[in-house]
């Protein structure tokens, strides 16, 4: 069974849920930056959970089917046609070998999940099947697809056609979106007036924007704390002596423009962070185009950990609409 | 006529680099796959292509201006 690439669409990768556990050694959890999606998308063609799919940016690639599957995309809204006839998005229909999978253009949202009944069958690396394109590391070669790959395919029964997740279950960010944000280690070094500043402004999505992280424009600049910076920190107030960074902390290069470190970002540096986007918000960053509205909401580690688990039990709900 | 639109969201340029002259002027002759601008987003630039040919008319958005996804760019004749 196998996927042959027609054109590979805009950095166009395989992703499953990542690689945890190597972030101590500078390799990223990677996987898709709208985990939930992905999750729904192998719902919906009987995939376990964390099966590999393709994940697309801002525009479709075009597939033919070597095989008849199953097959559904998630994530953003994303005109789906089959042999150029339209299919639901959110939905699974049934595909014949030599059938062709196109897209039109993007509507809303920014990452579409494509899964196959089976899922994408290339060797694990550390783990996961996940492309982490800058350390060549997993997916297909290591790298995005390119027109003429043939992407191998597990086995597996197609399931019925029209399986389809309830509308709102369908997480999305809204407009502007907003991101919910835990105020870390380092939000000390900003004055008082610049706390409250980064969650009253008005944000957009800067075009930088990518699966390392997302940057941010449009706030005022922010104002440190004076201190003697301390001996192997740069010069700049908002640089510190090397540290840890996690999934979705927010640097500020500078004190210009946030920057949230998504699923393939670097483990530490000389930045400060002034916080994280809490977990259960980062699949929305996923779906953020640029030049996208935002706003940053201060909440506490209760709040937090009620999130994260609200969105569990939407990946839970969906799984009982398709049982 | 036929519309060029941008197939992704990004930042639109009429010109390869800002010492260059637009890819094409009012009058220029448009054939199938040839570029008309550049999109930038996620620090690559994309090329926007001619489906159609024809007679270039003109850029329906500023040069270095955000578009999204099906947003027409320029216009043919």
């Amino acid at each position: 069974m196998t996927l042959e690439i027609v054109k590979p669409g805009l950095a166009t990768t395989v992703q499953d849920l990542g690689r945890p556990g190597y972030f101590h050694l500078g390799i990223p959890e990677g996987g898709a930056m709208d985990r939930l999606a992905l999750t729904a998308a192998n719902m919906l063609v009987g995939n376990d959970d964390g099966a590999a799919c393709l994940e697309a940016v801002f525009m479709g690639p075009e597939i033919r089917f070597g095989a008849d599957m199953s097959v559904a995309v998630t994530g953003a809204e994303l005109p789906v046609m089959l042999d150029g006839e339209p299919r639901e998005t959110w939905t699974s229909f049934n595909v014949k070998a030599g059938q062709v999978l196109s897209f039109g253009f993007l509507k809303e949202g920014a990452r579409i999940y494509i899964a196959v009944s089976g899922g994408i069958d290339t060797p694990l690396a550390l783990g996961s099947r996940s492309t982490y394109a800058i350390g060549a590391l997993g997916g297909f070669e290591g790298r995005p697809i390119a027109a003429g790959d043939v992407i191998p395919v597990g086995t597996a029964d197609p399931v019925a056609a029209s399986r389809s997740v309830p509308q709102d279950l369908r997480r999305r960010p809204g407009k502007p979106a907003t991101l919910r944000v835990l105020p870390g280690l380092y939000w000390h070094r900003l004055t008082e007036k610049s706390q409250q500043a980064f969650f009253d402004d008005a944000w957009t999505v800067a075009p930088e924007a990518d699966r390392m992280g997302y940057r941010f424009r449009g706030g005022q600049p922010m104002e440190f704390v004076d201190r003697p910076q301390p001996f192997g920190a740069g010069s700049d107030p908002s640089n510190i002596v090397d540290g840890c960074y996690s999934y979705g902390s927010i640097q500020v290069p500078g004190g210009l423009e946030p920057i949230v470190l998504h699923r393939d970002a670097v483990s530490g540096g000389g930045y400060f962070t002034l916080g994280a986007v809490i977990s259960a918000d980062m699949d929305l960053i996923g779906q953020l185009q640029p030049n996208a509205p935002v706003t940053f909401a201060r909440v506490d580690m209760d709040q937090a950990l009620a999130a994260r688990k609200a969105r569990k039990e939407v990946i839970e709900q969906i799984r009982q609409a398709l049982t | 006529m036929s519309d060029i639109q941008s197939p992704l969201p990004g930042t639109f340029y009429h010109q390869a680099s800002p010492e260059e002259p637009p890819f094409k002027s009012e009058g220029d002759d448009v054939a199938v796959g040839d570029v008309i601008g550049l999109i930038e987003v996620m620090k690559t630039f994309i090329q926007v292509t001619a489906e159609t040919s024809g007679v270039f008319v003109a850029y329906k958005v500023d040069n270095a201006s955000p578009v999204t996804a099906g947003d027409v760019v320029a216009e043919l004749k």
